[in-house]
């Protein structure tokens, strides 16, 4: 048997790992976020993305959308412990390949070149809902919204193309259909 | 328009109405105007602390011995960092705590005003829920709010913080009264599902090596929850044994308990629970102290886990089947509709788990727990069993500190009701008896209150027996003094080559003159044949009482799971250490 110093067992095995999409309905109020965001750094949990906005003014709700990685159990005990926060309304989890749920992540890119590659560079974006929102002679501004892999792939396209800057927020997560998540 | 208060006003308002009785807490700065206001409230008593995480234990072991929440009053600044272990303290072990902290002024918030921290940024990992207040009209709601959060669901601590300002403020109060019913807990308060109830029994019927595994949730359900227990024990003839935390929730000399498990649990615990076929958990969370390494823990059995708390589900152990709810209610469901399905089970399931006690039986006669003892010198194991036949007759509250002694004190003193044994489970926190004990005496005057505690640890909250001489609470401190940090110095000489490092505590205090200098009384045991005659000698003191026993300063702490092993494959102690340590013993641990 492996020599053991320690008082503390030896880890277990580990499941697989699994990309989820993690939603969750705040009260609106001071700290909401960060008890949201310390409850996954305090329990070792990932954050791959983090999306969050006011969704009904009326009523102060926040909505937060994380992308988070981890083994059914890690998800399962994420779900729970963010339901235990005090602040938290409810909490939906979707698996990223979950073809009923719709994804979005939208990006801004600013590209800076010579007008051979400026239009290269739009029309590659094209297909990604791009909408062209600032223009000059050496540059432009343009917004797409996609997946995350496909951002991934385009920011690869677009670095020799003369791409200056890049923003782009977190996911954003929605069911299809008529259905809505109580 | 009502009459207006201040802040402080509203806060003592609250209190009253929260039936409030007794306050720990420390002044400062920032709560001056809540300590300035405590003259004209005659129902709260405050007892001044000398430390704020001893006013945080006080506060624990108040709400553990009496099942009302404790409550603190502590400055801003230090005052709140001081009291940040006993909040973690509270929050492992689920007690509900309600701390109010005082907060520099609202304007200065944020600009490193003198004595100020972020409380709430400071205590959010260590409470169920905090609050900052700004506005003198949201005081009354979150306060009641507070009280509310700490005692429903899974009980925890929580923190209201009160800027100066807001304490000085003028603004309305009214009770809304408590909607108590209401957990705070991600959906604890589902209705128990009857389909569970009748897949349990199914279970249990079937099941022919059965064992209940207790824990704290049950003590935190009520005195109720555990009549019940002993109920479902004795309906159904199954083996029976608890966590540290559970302790006294079943009787501790009834034939059926097997005595606590875990890693210093006894050998007749853990190899049940290695062994049995149906796991029962009733408000235990499969802490690592108890699974040891989770892939080999009880490997043949189904699992059942019945939790108030949602997120305590599937965390270390996955089961079988998993009930939402609170142990006493649930209990109280389970009984009744046993009695009524399987009258006479007892008598019919006797064959079935028959060969189950007998091989219970087997492992009992091992009698882990056996020691050497000694005419010469004291073994700490020896006084704790003293200790407990010459105060079990009395209602003997006991705290313990963190250590050796806390197991000794676990495995030795038998425990008949709950709410008797006040320890630092969870956290594990050095110093936690002396202040909790503090809190037991002032929720339960008139009543023996020991707290049994190591030289090394009862140092660390020393100050606390100032506490305890100026409010009259004759608590006594039995301190099994060994000279080292027991258990660290265990751990160094299986696990590190008997490297003893910063274990030894020279210059110790004379505990005998440390006592009087504070104004209690001070009696030291050196030997076996004393001890009895020293101990009555403590009981009968009506004043705070340190006692110095002098206890062996090898003695280890067995039975003891080594880490990496299974339930089954557990150290005996000296015997076994004979035998073992040499080559294999050393290494396993």
């Amino acid at each position: 048997m492996k020599k053991s110093k320690s008082a503390y067992s030896e880890p277990g095995k580990f499941g697989r790992s699994e990309h989820h999409i993690i939603v969750v309905w705040v009260d609106n109020e001071t700290g909401v976020l960060a008890r949201v965001v310390g409850l996954f750094s305090g329990r070792g949990y990932n954050i791959e993305s983090l999306t969050v906005a006011e969704v009904d003014k009326k009523k102060h709700i926040s909505r937060i959308t994380i992308v988070t990685s981890g083994t059914p159990e890690v998800i399962e005990q994420i779900k729970l412990q963010l339901t235990k926060l005090i602040p938290v309304h409810k909490v939906a989890d979707f698996k990223r390949n979950d073809p009923k749920i719709l994804f979005k992540e939208l990006a801004l890119f600013k590209v800076v070149s010579s007008k051979k590659n400026q239009e290269k560079a739009k029309k590659i974006c094209k297909k990604y809902n791009s909408i062209i929102v600032d223009k000059s002679k050496k540059s432009f501004v343009i917004q797409v919204t996609a997946l995350r892999r496909e951002i991934d792939k385009l920011i690869e396209v677009l670095g020799p193309l003369g791409l200056a800057s890049t923003s782009r927020t977190g996911a954003v997560a929605m069911t299809r259909g008529s259905r809505v998540f109580k | 328009m009502g009459k207006i208060f201040s802040g402080a006003e509203i806060v003592f308002k609250c209190l009253e109405d929260q039936k409030v009785k007794h306050v720990f807490g420390y002044p400062g700065g920032a709560v001056l105007p809540i300590y300035d206001e405590l003259k004209n409230h005659k129902s709260i008593k405050h007892i001044l602390v000398r430390h704020e995480q001893g006013a945080g234990h006080a506060a624990e072991g108040y709400a553990r011995s009496s099942r009302k929440p404790g409550v603190m009053f502590v400055t801003s600044g230090p005052g709140v960092t001081n009291a940040v272990t006993a909040l973690t303290d509270a929050y492992m072990d689920s007690i509900p705590i309600v701390c109010i902290s005082g907060q520099v002024p609202t304007h200065l918030i944020g600009t490193d005003a003198f004595q100020e921290c972020d409380t709430t940024g400071i205590t959010r990992p260590c409470t169920k829920h905090n609050w900052l207040v700004k506005d003198v009209n949201d005081l009354a709601n979150t306060i009641h709010k507070a009280f509310e959060v700490a005692t429903t669901g899974r009980p925890g601590p929580v923190l209201v913080d009160i800027p100066k300002d807001v304490q000085f403020k003028k603004g309305k109060y009214k009770f809304k009264k408590n909607n108590l019913n209401k957990t705070f807990n991600g959906g604890g308060n589902k209705k128990i599902n009857s389909k569970h109830l009748d897949q349990l029994i199914k279970m249990m019927k079937q099941s022919s090596r059965p064992i209940f595994y207790t824990g704290g949730g049950v003590i935190n359900s009520g005195p109720e929850a555990s009549k019940l227990v002993r109920e479902l024990v004795s309906l159904t003839g199954f083996p029976i044994t608890s966590t540290l935390t559970g302790l006294g929730a079943y009787p501790g000399d009834d034939p059926q308990f097997l005595g606590m498990l875990g890693m210093h649990g006894t050998y007749e615990a853990n190899n049940a629970m290695h062994d049995c076929d149906l796991m029962i958990n009733i408000g235990a969370r499969f802490d690592d102290r108890i699974t040891g390494k989770v892939d080999e823990f009880s490997p043949k059995s189904k699992k059942v886990h019945i939790d108030i708390d949602p997120s305590s589900i599937g965390k270390n152990v996955k089961v079988d089947l998993s009930i939402i709810s609170d142990v006493g209610s649930l209990l109280k469901s389970l009984t009744t509709v046993f009695k009524e399905k399987n009258k006479n089970f007892l008598n019919s399931n006797k064959q079935k788990t028959s060969n189950w006690w007998k091989k219970i039986e087997k492992w009992r006669e091992k009698r882990s727990l056996n020691f050497i003892n000694s005419d010469t010198v004291i073994k700490p194991q020896h006084a704790v069993k003293r200790l407990y036949e010459l105060t079990k007759n009395k209602d003997t509250f006991i705290t313990t500190e963190v250590g050796q002694h806390q197991m000794w004190a676990a495995q030795h003193y038998k425990f008949n009701k709950p709410n008797r044994l006040m320890t630092s489970g969870g956290l594990g926190t050095m110093g936690y008896g002396l202040p909790a004990a503090v809190g037991v005496q002032i929720a339960n005057p008139g009543k023996l209150v020991i707290d049994i505690a190591g030289e090394a640890s009862v140092l660390m909250t020393m100050q606390e027996m100032s506490t305890a001489a100026q409010h009259r609470l004759p608590i006594k401190i039995f301190i099994l003094n060994n000279q080292y940090m027991g258990m660290v110095r265990q751990w160094q000489e299986l696990l590190h080559e008997k490297n003893y490092s910063e274990s030894y505590t020279a210059a110790l205090p004379d505990f005998v003159k440390l006592a009087e200098a504070y104004g209690c009384v001070g009696i030291r045991a050196t030997k076996p044949s004393e001890l009895d005659n020293k101990i009555k000698e403590m009981i009968d003191v009506d004043k705070p009482v340190i006692f110095d026993c002098e206890v062996d300063k090898g003695e280890n702490c067995y039975p003891m799971i080594p880490s990496g092993k299974p339930h089954n494959e557990m150290l005996l102690g000296s015997r076994d250490e004979k035998e073992e340590v040499s080559d294999e013993g050393k290494t396993l641990v």
